[in-house]
C-alpha cells in the first residue's frame, strides 16, 4: 500500500490509484493465503541474519562460542553491550557517525534543492540546462575511480577527517537529489511563484516562503537517501579518515575482526548498535524510502 | 498540481521561449548564487580529482614526490598484468551472476507483494529492510553464519561440501559474496518491479482471466512482457552497481582466499600501499570507461521515459 501511493505521488501517475483495485491478478477477488504464507516463509531469509544478530548479542562471552547462532540467550547477558559500549568508545563514534550524517543531509538537501531551483527555472538558459547535465554525469561516476586521487586532495587540504568524507558523501548524493529536485519543481505551478514576485518578492524570499515549503515531500526522500548512504558507508571514511579515533561506526566494527575475535557476544551488540539507528529511522519513514528508489530509477 | 496545467493563461507556453530569450540578460543573480557554489565545489571534489587521476595514469608517480610521463606504459602493463585480469574476470562474472539473481528473486517476490495477499504492507516493510542496514555491518554477521551456522548444518544434513567453511574454500568463497550482496540488493530492485506491475492498467489482466487464462500464463504473457523495460533498468543498474563491489566483500573475504575474490575496487585500492599509485590510476581510469559506457547504455534506455 505504502509504495502504491508513492508511485501516485506525482502527477502522471494519478490513474494508477484507479486501477489499483483491479490489480488482482485477474479476477481472484479474495486475498490468496497461499501466496501470503510463500511470502511469510520468504520473509525467513530477511529475518534470520537479524535474528541472529540480536540472540548473539544478548548472550554471554561463554555461550556464543559454541557457534549455535539460533539458540535462545541462556542466561539473558547485557554484557557484549557493556563491553562493546567501551570497546569501540560508542559514544565517540556514534557522535561522529551522526556529525557525518547530518552534515550530509543538511548539505544534500540545501546545495541540491538550491541548485534544483536555479536550474528548473532557468531551462531556457545554456549555463544552466548544462550545469544540470555537468552535476548528473557524476552519477555514473563510481568512488574507486577517484578514491586515489580524492584520498590525496583531502590529505593536502586538511580534509582528512569527518569533514572531509560529509563533504564528499554530499558531492556523491548530489546527481540523484539534484534530478529528483528537477523533476520535482518542474511538476509545481509556477503561478505562484509568478505572483509573489509581482507582489515584489525577490527570488529568495519566493524560494524560502513558497518553493522550499512546496518540496517538502521531495526533501524527505532526498534527505533519507543522504541520511542512508552516509550512515552505512565504509568505503569513504574507511580511505578518507586518517586519524582511526574519528573513524565512523561501520569501520570501528573491523576491530572484531582481528582482536577479541572470540566474543562474538560483544562483536554483536556492537553489530546491533551500528544497524539499529537507521533500522529505526526507516520504520518511521518506509513511505519516502519506497518511493525514493522508484523515482530515482525510472524518473 | 495536477490542475496546474489547464489553469495557466492561454498562449503562455508559446511566449515563453521568446520572453525568457528577451528577458536573458535579466535572470535574477540569486539563481547564480544558488547554483555557483554547488558548481565550484563538485567541481574541486568530483572533476579535479578526476582529471588529476587520468593525468597521473600517464605517469610513474608513486604517490608522492617527483614523476615522468610514461605515456601508455602503464596500460599496456594492465593489459598483460593476470592480478589485473583475474580481478577484473571475478567482478564482472560475480557482478552478472548477481544481478541475475536479485531480478529474478525480485521479480517473483514482486509478483506476489502486487498480488490480492494479506499484511501486504507489512510484507513490503520486511522485504525492503535489507537496504537499510551497513553492507560492511552485515556482512560480518553473514561471515558469522557462513564460518559456523552453515558448517554446523552441512554436518547435521550430512552435505560434506558444506561441512568446512564456504570463506575459506577458493572455488565457492564468491558465492557467498553473490549471497549477501543479492540479500542487500534485492530491495531496490524488488520496488521498481512492483512499481512496473502496479504500472500494467487492470483491465488487461481482467480481459485474460475472462478468456481464461492461467495464472502462469498471465505471468509469462501480461506481466513480464508489460514489465520488459523495468528489466531492463534493473538489469543495468544493478550490473553497475555491483561492479563497485567493495563492503560486503571486505566483510566476508577481504578479497581471499589468496585473491580469489579481489574486485576492481579492491586492486585500485592496493595503489595506496603497492607503490604501483599510477599504474593503479591507469587501472582507474580502464574502470572509469567501462562506467562511462554502462552510463550511455542507461541513459539510451531510460530516455523515453524521461522528462527532459
Amino acid at each position: 500500500m505504502t509504495a502504491q501511493t508513492l508511485v501516485t505521488a506525482t502527477p502522471a501517475q494519478v490513474p494508477v490509484r484507479r486501477r489499483r483495485r483491479f490489480l488482482g491478478r485477474g479476477g481472484e477477488d479474495r486475498p490468496s493465503w497461499g501466496t501470503t504464507l510463500t511470502l511469510v516463509v520468504c520473509t525467513l531469509a530477511v529475518f534470520l541474519p537479524l535474528y541472529a544478530t540480536l540472540t548473539m548479542a544478548f548472550k554471554t562471552t561463554t555461550q556464543s562460542v559454541d557457534g549455535q547462532v539460533f539458540s535462545l540467550p541462556s542466561p539473558f547477558s547485557v554484557d557484549g553491550f557493556v563491553q562493546a559500549w567501551e570497546l569501540t568508545n560508542f559514544p565517540r563514534g556514534f557522535a561522529i557517525s551522526v556529525f557525518v550524517t547530518a552534515v550530509t543531509v543538511v548539505g544534500t538537501v540545501l546545495l541540491a534543492s538550491f541548485a534544483a531551483y536555479a536550474i528548473a527555472r532557468n531551462w531556457d538558459h545554456r549555463f544552466f540546462r548544462w550545469s544540470f547535465f555537468y552535476l548528473l554525469a557524476a552519477m555514473f561516476l563510481p568512488f574507486p575511480v577517484l578514491a586515489l586521487s580524492q584520498v590525496k586532495l583531502t590529505g593536502m587540504v586538511g580534509l582528512a577527517n569527518p569533514v572531509g568524507v560529509a563533504l564528499l558523501h554530499v558531492m556523491f548524493q548530489l546527481s540523484f537529489s539534484v534530478l529528483l529536485f528537477t523533476a520535482f519543481i518542474r511538476g509545481l505551478p509556477e503561478e505562484l511563484e509568478e505572483s509573489a514576485r509581482l507582489d515584489g518578492a525577490t527570488t529568495w524570499v519566493v524560494f524560502r516562503r513558497i518553493v522550499f515549503p512546496m518540496m517538502a515531500p521531495m526533501s524527505a526522500t532526498v534527505a533519507i537517501f543522504a541520511f542512508l548512504a552516509s550512515w552505512n558507508d565504509f568505503m569513504m571514511p574507511s580511505l578518507i579518515t586518517a586519524d582511526s579515533t574519528l573513524q565512523t561506526l561501520p569501520v570501528l566494527q573491523s576491530v572484531f575482526q582481528t582482536q577479541f575475535s572470540s566474543n562474538y557476544n560483544v562483536a554483536f551488540a556492537s553489530y546491533l548498535m551500528a544497524m539499529a539507528p537507521a533500522i529505526i529511522v526507516y520504520l518511521f519513514t518506509q513511505r519516502w524510502v519506497m518511493s525514493g528508489v522508484t523515482q530515482g530509477a525510472i524518473k | 498540481m495536477v490542475t496546474a496545467a489547464p489553469t495557466r493563461p492561454a498562449g503562455r507556453d508559446v511566449a515563453a521561449p521568446l520572453q525568457t530569450r528577451t528577458d536573458r540578460p535579466r535572470i535574477s543573480r540569486t539563481f547564480y548564487l544558488f547554483l555557483l557554489p554547488t558548481l565550484v565545489l563538485f567541481t574541486l571534489s568530483i572533476t579535479l580529482p578526476a582529471i588529476m587521476g587520468i593525468t597521473l595514469s600517464f605517469t610513474d608517480s608513486a604517490g608522492f614526490g617527483e614523476f615522468q610521463f610514461t605515456g601508455l606504459t602503464n596500460y599496456v602493463a594492465l593489459f598483460s598484468d593476470p592480478a589485473i585480469r583475474s580481478s577484473y574476470l571475478f567482478t564482472i562474472g560475480f557482478a552478472l551472476v548477481t544481478v541475475l539473481l536479485v531480478n529474478v528473486v525480485a521479480f517473483l517476490l514482486a509478483v506476489g507483494l502486487t498480488a490480492k495477499i494479506r499484511a501486504k504492507v507489512a510484507l513490503r516493510a520486511v522485504f525492503v529492510l535489507p537496504m537499510v542496514i551497513s553492507g560492511i555491518v552485515i556482512a560480518y554477521v553473514f561471515n558469522f553464519l557462513f564460518s559456523n551456522s552453515v558448517p554446523q548444518l552441512g554436518q547435521a544434513v550430512g552435505i560434506t561440501a558444506l561441512e568446512q567453511s564456504l570463506l575459506a574454500n577458493p572455488d565457492l568463497a564468491w558465492l557467498t559474496i553473490v549471497i549477501v550482496t543479492a540479500w542487500q540488493a534485492i530491495p531496490s530492485a524488488l520496488l521498481i518491479y512492483i512499481a512496473g506491475i502496479l504500472s500494467i492498467p487492470g483491465e488487461v489482466y481482467e480481459a485474460a482471466a475472462m478468456d481464461g487464462a492461467s495464472a502462469r500464463r498471465r505471468l509469462f504473457a501480461i506481466t513480464l512482457p508489460l514489465v520488459a523495460g523495468y528489466v531492463v533498468i534493473n538489469l543495468v543498474i544493478g550490473f553497475k552497481n555491483f561492479l563497485n563491489a567493495y563492503d560486503i566483500i571486505v566483510g566476508l573475504t577481504n578479497g581471499g582466499p589468496g585473491t580469489a575474490t579481489r574486485s576492481v575496487a579492491m586492486t585500485i585500492f592496493t595503489g595506496f600501499t603497492g607503490g604501483d599509485y599510477a599504474y593503479q590510476m591507469a587501472n582507474a581510469t580502464i574502470f572509469f570507461l567501462i562506467a562511462v559506457v554502462l552510463a550511455v547504455v542507461q541513459l539510451r534506455l531510460t530516455r523515453g521515459r524521461n522528462a527532459f
